[in-house]
C-alpha cells in the first residue's frame, strides 16, 4: 500500500523523508495517547482506522474525487460554511495545524511570539508535509484573529489559491450584512472554481448532510452527560477532530454506531472510567490533530474531560442550520443565521460565550472548567478572566492554563491539573 | 506497636521525610541533598524506618509511584494540609521551593479553594535566590540576613534568572552596595509572589512554607508588602512531607 502512497505523495510534491518523519511521530503519539485508552468503545476503531490512513487512504480518496473533476477547499476555520462547499459539489477539509514543525522556517515568516496554531499552518506548508493543503484547489484564510489575519498575507506568497474571507467582529446589523456579504462572494468564488451552479435543492441536501454531521456529534454529547462517562475526552475530541477530514456521510454513520454502542454501555453502567469520577469540561482554543496534550495531561491525572468549549466541538457544531428554505437566497440566510451565532472570541462584545459556558458546565454536570489558552492567542486569553470570574461567582471551580504545542512544560501543568482534580474530589 | 504513617516530598532541591503517629505527631523527621538520583536517595532515606503506609508529593512524586507502588498527592494539596497542621486557621498559604513557586487558597475547613503556580521557568523560586546569591558572593543560607540591614532597595526589573543575573554583574561593576542590590533582588522575588497571593486571597494571615520561608527577608518584605501577617513553621521545608504523612493516614 505504501508505495502506492508514496507516489501519490510525490506528486503532491510532500517532502517525503520529512513526511515520513512527521508520520513516525504522529503514530507514536497515537499509540501512547490512544491506544493505550482503557474501556474504549469498540466503535473506536473506525477512527483508529481513519487516523493511520489519515494521510493516505482519506487522500487517495480525495485524489479520486479530483480525477472526477470534483474541487478539494481547505480551510482553517469554522466560519467557513461547508453547505456551500458542498452544494457546489466541492469537498471541505479541515487543513493541518496542530503540532509544530519547521519552526526555524516558519520563523523566518512569523514573529516567534505568534501563536502555535498559526505557525503549525504555516509549519506544514513550508516543510511540505501536508497533503490536504497540497491537494486542495482553494485554500481559505479567514479574517478572525488579528495574527491570523496578518499572517494571510504571507501566507498569500507561499501558495497561490489562497481565497481570504473577511468576517465581523461585532454583532450588529452590519456585522450580520458584512457576513452575508461574504457568504455570497464565497458562494460566487466556489461556482466559479467547480463551474456548478448551487441550486435549491443542492443547497438543501447540503445543509442536510452537514446537519446530520452535527446531529451525530450532539448525540454523543449527550450521552457524554452519563455517569460514568461511557466514552474518553480523548476519544470524543477525536471525532470531532475527524469532523474535519472525513467523507460526510460516513462520518455521520460512524458516530451514529458509536452512539448506538454508547447507549448500550450506559444501560450497563459501563465508562472509560469508574463511576464518580471527576468530572472536566474543557474551554477555549480549538485543538486540532495532533493536539493532544492536555486532554492526555487531565485523563491520565485522574478525570475525564465531558465536553469541549471549542471549534473542535461545541462552538464548531451547535446549532443546525435551518433547511425549511425554499429558493437558494432563503437558505443562504439561514446559513448566515446559523454562522452568525458561533460566539468565537473574536466578537466583541461576547457574552454569549459566557453564558454558553455556564450552559455547558451544567448540562455535561462537569464538576470544573479548565480554560485552554494557546499562549498568545489574545481573543481566548483575554476572556479566559471574565470566563474565570463568572464560573467561580457561581462556585464552579476553573484553572486557567496557558500553553503551546511543546512538551516542556508537562511535568508543571501535570501538577497544576492533579491538583485542580484533587480540588474537586 | 502503633500505627505509623509517612510522607515523603521529592522536590528538585531536597527530599524530605517525615513520620507522624496516629494523632498526626510528628516522630520522626529527615532531609537529603536530591542529588543526581532521587530515587537512591529516596530508598536510603526510607530503608530502616518503619511506618504502615507512605505518600509521596513533590516533582518526583511520580516517579517514586512507580519505584515503591505508593500513593501520590500533589505539592499544591501536600502543602496546604502541612500549614494546617501548624496553623489551623490558615486561609492562605505561600510555599517557595527549589524550582517553583505557588500560592493556595484554603476553605473554612482545609480544603484547596484555589491556587496559582509560576509556569515554566524558575523566576521568583529558590533557584533563582540561590544563583544571584552566588553572583554576589554570599552563602544560600546567609543571604537574607546579609539583605535585611540594607539602606534601601536598587531596582532589579528582570525576573528572568539569567537576565536578572547580568543586571545583577553590571550594578556589582558600577560600585553599588552588594546588600542593597541584595535586597533589591529579595523585593522583586516578592513582588512576584505578591501578585499571587493577592489573585487567590484578598486578606487575612499568610503561611509561608518552603525552604525560601527560612529567609528573614522574605518574610519581612512580604509583610511590608500585603500588610498581612506572616506566619512561619519552625522548619518550613518539612510542611510538605508531614501535609503527605497527614494524608496518608486519612486514606480510606
Amino acid at each position: 500500500m505504501s508505495e502506492e502512497y508514496r507516489s501519490m505523495w510525490t506528486d503532491l510534491g510532500l517532502d517525503l523523508d520529512a513526511h515520513d518523519a512527521l508520520l513516525g511521530i504522529l503514530g507514536n503519539a497515537y499509540n501512547d495517547i490512544y491506544l493505550s485508552q482503557k474501556n474504549r468503545p469498540e466503535g473506536m476503531n473506525y477512527f483508529d482506522f481513519v487516523m493511520s490512513e489519515v494521510h493516505g487512504l482519506r487522500i487517495k480518496e480525495l485524489m479520486n474525487e479530483k480525477e472526477t473533476g470534483r474541487k478539494i477547499i481547505g480551510s482553517f476555520c469554522v466560519f467557513v460554511p461547508e453547505e456551500i462547499v458542498l452544494a457546489a459539489n466541492a469537498t471541505l477539509v479541515g487543513l493541518c495545524s496542530g503540532a509544530d514543525f519547521a519552526m526555524e522556517e516558519v520563523e523566518k515568516l512569523l514573529p516567534r511570539n505568534t501563536c502555535a496554531l498559526i505557525k503549525s499552518a504555516f509549519g506544514f506548508k513550508l516543510g511540505r508535509v501536508c497533503p490536504y493543503l497540497e491537494s486542495a484547489d482553494m485554500i481559505v484564510g479567514e479574517n478572525t484573529c488579528d495574527g491570523k489575519k496578518k499572517s494571510y498575507e504571507s501566507l498569500n506568497n507561499l501558495v497561490e489559491n489562497l481565497y481570504v474571507m473577511d468576517l465581523p467582529q461585532v454583532k450588529s446589523e452590519h456585522g450580520k450584512a458584512l457576513l452575508r456579504a461574504e457568504y455570497n462572494r464565497f458562494r460566487s468564488a466556489a461556482e466559479i472554481l467547480t463551474g456548478v451552479t448551487i441550486t435549491p435543492e443542492s443547497l438543501k441536501q447540503a445543509i442536510n448532510t452537514v446537519n446530520a454531521k452535527r446531529t451525530a456529534l450532539h448525540r454523543i454529547s449527550s450521552l457524554r452527560k452519563a455517569d460514568p462517562a461511557p466514552i474518553s475526552g480523548l476519544d470524543a475530541l477525536l471525532a470531532n477532530q475527524v469532523f474535519f477530514y472525513d467523507n460526510p456521510a460516513r462520518f455521520t454513520d460512524s458516530v451514529n454506531k458509536i452512539c448506538d454502542e454508547l447507549e448500550i454501555r450506559i444501560e450497563e453502567k459501563k465508562g472509560a472510567f469508574p463511576e464518580k469520577t471527576p468530572r472536566i469540561l474543557l474551554s477555549g482554543c480549538p485543538q486540532a490533530v495532533p493536539n493532544w496534550k492536555l486532554p492526555f495531561i487531565v485523563e491520565t491525572s485522574g478525570a475525564v474531560i465531558v465536553g469541549e468549549e471549542s471549534c473542535v466541538g461545541e462552538r464548531g457544531t451547535r446549532n443546525l442550520t435551518d433547511d425549511s428554505g425554499n429558493t437558494v437566497d432563503e437558505m443562504m440566510e439561514a446559513i448566515v443565521d446559523r454562522y452568525f451565532q458561533v460566539d468565537c472570541a473574536i466578537f466583541t462584545p461576547n457574552p454569549e460565550r459566557l453564558e454558553h459556558i455556564q450552559e455547558l458546565a451544567a448540562s455535561c454536570r462537569a464538576d470544573g472548567v479548565i480554560h485552554y489558552g494557546l499562549q498568545f492567542c489574545q481573543p481566548y486569553l483575554m476572556e479566559s478572566i471574565p470566563v474565570e470570574n463568572v464560573l467561580e461567582n457561581n462556585n464552579i471551580p476553573c484553572l486557567r492554563i496557558e500553553t503551546d504545542y511543546s512538551i516542556e512544560d508537562m511535568g508543571q501543568l501535570k501538577t497544576r491539573i492533579e491538583a485542580f482534580i484533587e480540588q474537586l474530589k | 506497636m502503633s500505627t505509623h504513617f509517612a510522607g515523603i516530598d521529592i522536590g528538585s532541591r531536597t527530599i524530605e521525610l517525615v513520620i507522624v503517629n496516629e494523632t498526626g505527631d510528628i516522630v520522626f523527621s529527615t532531609q537529603s541533598d536530591t542529588g543526581f538520583d532521587p530515587m537512591a536517595e529516596a530508598r536510603k532515606m526510607i530503608n530502616g524506618v518503619s511506618y504502615d503506609r507512605i505518600m509521596a508529593t513533590g516533582y518526583g512524586r511520580n516517579l517514586f509511584e512507580m519505584s515503591f507502588d505508593a500513593p501520590t498527592v500533589t505539592e499544591i494539596k501536600a502543602h496546604a494540609r502541612g500549614a494546617r497542621a501548624f496553623f489551623p486557621a490558615a486561609l492562605t498559604v505561600l510555599d517557595i521551593g527549589g524550582q517553583d513557586s505557588k500560592a493556595i487558597a484554603l476553605t473554612a475547613n482545609g480544603k484547596v479553594k484555589k491556587f496559582e503556580m509560576n509556569d515554566r521557568c524558575a523566576a521568583g523560586t529558590g533557584k533563582f535566590l540561590e544563583i544571584m546569591a552566588k553572583t554576589l558572593g554570599f552563602s544560600i543560607e546567609g543571604f537574607g540576613l546579609e539583605a535585611l540591614p540594607a539602606q534601601r532597595e536598587l531596582n532589579i526589573s528582570s525576573m528572568c534568572t539569567v537576565f536578572a543575573e547580568s543586571e545583577v554583574t553590571s550594578l556589582i561593576a558600577k560600585g553599588q552596595n552588594r546588600r542593597e542590590i541584595a535586597r533589591g533582588l529579595h523585593a522583586s522575588v516578592i513582588r512576584r509572589a505578591a501578585g499571587m497571593i493577592s489573585r487567590v486571597s484578598a486578606e487575612g494571615d499568610i503561611v509561608f512554607t518552603g525552604g525560601v520561608a527560612n529567609n528573614p527577608c522574605m518574610r519581612l518584605l512580604l509583610e511590608e508588602k500585603l500588610g498581612r501577617k506572616v506566619l512561619c513553621p519552625n522548619d518550613p521545608q518539612m510542611v510538605g512531607a508531614l501535609g503527605a504523612a497527614l494524608l496518608a493516614g486519612e486514606i480510606k
